[in-house]
């Protein structure tokens, strides 16, 4: 059976699924709760000089009937003095000796880093989180993501904290930045022993109509906050891979970022990510979350025939390329299955309107089955992503010229358009309507 | 007039028994685990006598998880398949979904259930956790629902376990007595050869355990023995003709129906005594079967035992209701040709007939589905202890029997439940007989 123990950077956990640090780890009951129902570690809830929260904290997307698809907050780091947290520590690694307790900490001066780092470590805590990214709040004070965004100050607290750290210390990443990999490798070079990624983007997730202010409203007013939940996994998968694969980063990284089933967590490990922590799932469902978490990982490793994490962990790094070394012969087309289609026509009409005109109606007999119109159709997945029947549209290879021929190859051998009327130009010979076709249907 | 003609080719039955809880496509399945809210220390559980992790199960659906899902499934209930289609859901897990409290339509939790599970029977997956043999064995009588289960869990914890079974095939009344249009035999036998085959007990058929001897050798041979035998057939009323021809119980009517439905012959007009749950069955089936029929019960409307959705399936297939009348005579030749009735009334909870109301009615068979007798015979035999109405007397966590070798679950010790109710119990029971053995 599949071996679920995991190591950040020499943390070990019995498994690679943590609590990121949110209000799900706010205090040693809620963070031993945790435990209990199977999660591996728990990131402390950012501690530092504790602050005064609004009311009124959180926002939300629904997508149709789904709840919180996206989740958004304005709070700050933890409110509770920093002695009772330090208490709670002790009490919790008492109990859970072989769980991973790690400290989030944010704090400003030199001094303030190393006396806190060294407060923690004596509680007992495994290792350290620098959260240099909340995106709200704490950056207008000159924390956070303040220091996310600048790599040279991001570096310079990093080696602070490494003057005195005893345990591994983690610097947590945040996403409001055009390239991760700047503040990622200045951690790295800041001599971080690990990166975390991503912190909250930044968001207002919908306007009040009627009294105009964004949600969450204080009091009538709003202010941006964090993004997060199923929505962010795109982005922060994303991230992750960009630092897996970034040479001059080379640290371990645990993967954040809208992780609520074992699928998003295998994906994050499989995009280099040696655990992973999750805080909006845990916030909407409770803890109970992680037994599927726990399960659906294990089921598929066993399925794989992978022994431990690391039979998993990057195997998906080398599958991303830059797109110029993608294969420009490979091509795919559409397929319907008649025996699965339901006659929505979705697909029709994506295509017909969005894509390239590629499916044809055939209503003979009242038959609502589309057709593909092969030689239109330039393979892009739409009809397929939009149809809502398991498997009714397939993708089929249709590659004619097996070489492997990528932009690169095009441009090294003149193959690669270069005037604005180029012959070479991809759609030059694609069939397109004319334009007063549009009209034909009208009454 | 029926809307059914009587079936004379298998394909005519199962058209006139079509499956209520028909399987899922993975589409479907999709669909409805999205819609699962996953909630905290779910009713749906609570719910359940197996207590299955049914949030956790729906959520490995909707996460192509299907392995995960039957693991979760299996680990608390060995009949997961047929439980998905044969349990009462309406008044189990699917009664307590919480949509219905907002008149939403709440999850088919059976029908997902019987999607998952369908998927590890069918590519026979390994999901079971075996402990080492160890080196003690069990007997247990009876192939049903609480044998298998007690068998099933038995043999995870390491033990050699044979099943003495009086009929040919397994599974007791959740084959033998559950509707056609619930589930087909079919699926019943899979999901038993899909147990022994992933985990190894053995079933010995025919061999119907009724003799002190018999008894004698299982006690000297094997370290514990469960008891999984049921009820037996169904109870007499003492109303006079029940001899005549075409005067039959409901379950051995319903046993033939299931083991070879196309001998099945039921009159014109059929007449079923009862008010439970295998009264609509057997009104619901002889309708399907072709036939005219009135259910005749001797207490009100709302004092039926059956379900509200029970009744709501019979009139659906035109069976007609005479509540609040006593059948006081069967009358015919050599067949049943009519029934002498009486109305009756209940006064402070007693049952009386109404002096001046009886009249007669037309009936060519009848169906008398008033219970099933207990197993007293047999128990006595073992020299176990049994309560008033003839009910095991267990201890209600281990499932011991008052002599410690025995231990009992299902129909024999509640009285007669659902097939669920059985297989939570002989589970259960398999714990009971681990740590009884364990501390011997
Ligand atoms: C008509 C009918 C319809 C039903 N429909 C449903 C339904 O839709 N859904 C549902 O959940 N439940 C239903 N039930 C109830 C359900 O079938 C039972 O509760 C369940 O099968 C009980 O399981 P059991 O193992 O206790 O007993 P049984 O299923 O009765 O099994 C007992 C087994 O022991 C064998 N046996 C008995 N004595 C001996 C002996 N001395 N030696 C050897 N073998 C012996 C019998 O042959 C039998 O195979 C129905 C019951 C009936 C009668
Ligand atoms: C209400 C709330 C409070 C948060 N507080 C902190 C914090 O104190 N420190 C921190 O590093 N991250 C904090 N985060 C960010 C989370 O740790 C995490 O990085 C982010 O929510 C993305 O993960 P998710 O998609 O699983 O929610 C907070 C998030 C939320 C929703
Ligand atoms: S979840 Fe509801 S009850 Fe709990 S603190 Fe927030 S607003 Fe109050």
């Amino acid at each position: 059976m599949a071996d679920l123990r995991a190591n950040l950077a020499g943390i070990t956990s019995p498994n690679p699924f943590w609590l990121a640090s949110a209000p799900p780890t706010n205090s040693g009951y809620q963070i031993m709760k945790a435990f209990d129902a199977g999660w591996g570690g728990a990131v402390w809830k950012t501690m530092g000089v504790p602050v005064v929260n609004v009311s009124s904290r959180y926002g939300a997307v629904n997508y149709r009937d789904t709840r919180m698809m996206g989740f958004n907050n304005i709070e700050l780091i933890t409110d509770r003095p920093l002695s009772d947290n330090l208490r709670e520590i002790e009490e919790v690694k008492k109990y859970f000796p072989d769980h991973a307790v790690i400290a989030s900490l944010m704090v400003q001066t030199r001094e303030e880093w190393h006396q806190i780092i060294k407060d923690v470590e004596n509680a007992g805590a495994d290792g350290i989180e620098l959260n240099f990214g909340c995106p709200h709040g704490m950056c207008e004070r000159g924390m956070g993501s303040a220091v996310g965004q600048e790599p040279n100050v991001l570096k310079t607290i990093t080696m602070w904290a490494k003057e005195v750290a005893q345990v591994p210390v983690i610097v947590k990443l945040t996403p409001n930045i055009t390239d991760i990999t700047e503040p990622a490798r200045a951690a790295a070079a800041g001599g971080a022993d690990a990166i975390s990624l991503i912190n909250t983007v930044q968001s207002i997730v919908n306007v009040d109509l009627d009294t105009f202010a964004p949600n969450p409203s204080v009091d009538g007013k709003s202010t941006h906050g964090g993004y997060c939940g199923p929505a962010v996994k795109p982005i922060a998968l994303n991230m992750v891979k960009s630092c897996a694969q970034d040479r001059d980063v080379n640290i371990p990284i645990s993967g954040i970022g809208g992780i609520e089933t074992w699928r998003d967590a295998t994906e994050h490990m499989l995009l280099g990510a040696s655990n992973v922590q999750v805080c909006t799932a845990a916030m909407h469902y409770g803890f109970g979350i992680v037994r599927e978490m726990k399960a659906g990982l294990e089921d598929y490793m066993d399925s794989k025939g992978f022994e431990t994490l690391y039979d998993l962990i990057g195997k998906s790094v080398p599958k991303v390329e830059s797109w110029e070394h993608l294969n420009l012969n490979y091509k795919i087309i559409a397929e319907i299955d008649n025996t699965k289609c339901i006659g929505c026509q979705l697909c029709y009409i994506a295509c017909e309107d969005g894509a390239h005109q590629a499916i044809g109606l055939s209503e003979i007999n009242g038959e609502r089955t589309p057709h593909i119109i092969e030689e239109n159709c330039v393979g892009c997945n739409l009809c397929s992503l939009v149809c809502p029947v398991e498997e009714c549209i397939t993708m089929v290879d249709v590659t004619k010229n097996k070489t492997h021929e990528s932009w690169s190859d095009y441009m090294n051998n003149g193959k690669a358009p270069t005037t604005f009327d180029d012959d070479r130009a991809g759609g030059k010979h694609h069939w397109v309507p004319e334009p007063k076709d549009a009209l034909k249907k009208r009454k | 007039m029926s809307d059914f003609k009587k079936p004379q080719t298998t394909a005519e039955y199962e058209a006139n028994f079509p499956q209520l809880k028909p399987l899922m496509d993975a589409n479907m399945a999709y669909y409805e685990s999205s819609r699962c809210l996953f909630c905290y220390d779910a009713p749906c559980i609570k719910a359940c006598p197996t207590s299955i992790d049914i949030p956790l199960f729906i959520k490995q659906i909707n996460t192509e998880n299907l392995t995960g899902a039957a693991k979760t499934i299996y680990s608390a209930n060995f009949f997961g398949h047929t439980c998905g289609k044969v349990c009462p859901t309406e008044v189990l897990c699917e009664g307590a979904c919480v949509y219905n409290e907002q008149d939403v339509k709440p999850i088919e939790i059976g029908r997902l259930q019987s999607h998952a599970t369908t998927d590890a029977i069918r590519k026979d997956k390994s999901i079971f956790k075996k402990a080492d043999a160890n080196g003690k064995s069990v007997a247990v009588v009876g192939a049903g629902p609480g044998g298998i289960a007690c068998a099933s869990e038995l043999a995870t914890l390491g033990y050699q376990v044979d099943i003495f079974e009086a009929k040919a095939k397994p599974s007791g009344l959740a084959m033998h007595g559950t509707a056609p249009y619930k589930i087909a035999n079919q699926d019943v036998m899979d999901e038993v050869a899909y147990l022994q085959r992933q985990l190894g007990f053995k079933v010995i058929y025919n061999k119907n355990i009724d003799t002190r001897r018999e008894l004698n050798t299982l006690e000297s041979k094997y370290d514990a023995i469960f008891l999984g035998i049921g009820l037996g057939d169904t109870r007499s009323t003492g109303t006079p003709g029940e001899q005549l021809e075409n005067c039959i119980g409901a379950t051995e009517f319903i046993e033939q129906l299931k083991l070879d439905p196309l001998s099945v012959t039921v009159g014109k007009k059929v007449v079923v005594i009862g008010g439970g749950n295998t009264a609509m069955d057997a009104a619901s089936e002889s309708a399907r079967l072709g036939a005219d029929v009135t259910l005749v019960y001797r207490r009100s409307k709302e004092a039926k035992g059956a379900y509200e959705f029970e009744y709501d399936l019979a009139k659906s297939v035109g069976v007609k209701a005479l509540f609040s009348t006593n059948v006081t005579e069967i009358i015919g030749d050599q067949k049943v040709a009519q029934l002498k009735c009486i109305k009756t009334q209940s006064t402070d909870g007693k049952l009386e007939n109404v002096d001046g109301s009886e009249f007669t009615i037309e009936c060519d068979f009848l169906i008398r589905a008033t219970g099933q007798i207990k197993q007293k015979d047999f128990l006595d035999l073992a020299g176990l202890q049994y309560d008033n109405r003839g009910k095991v007397k267990v201890d209600s966590e281990s499932g011991q029997c008052s002599n410690p070798i025995y231990f009992a679950g299902g129909d024999a010790v509640n009285g007669g439940a659902e097939v669920v109710n059985a297989c939570a119990e002989g589970k259960s029971a398999a714990q009971g007989i681990h740590s009884y053995i364990i501390n011997k």
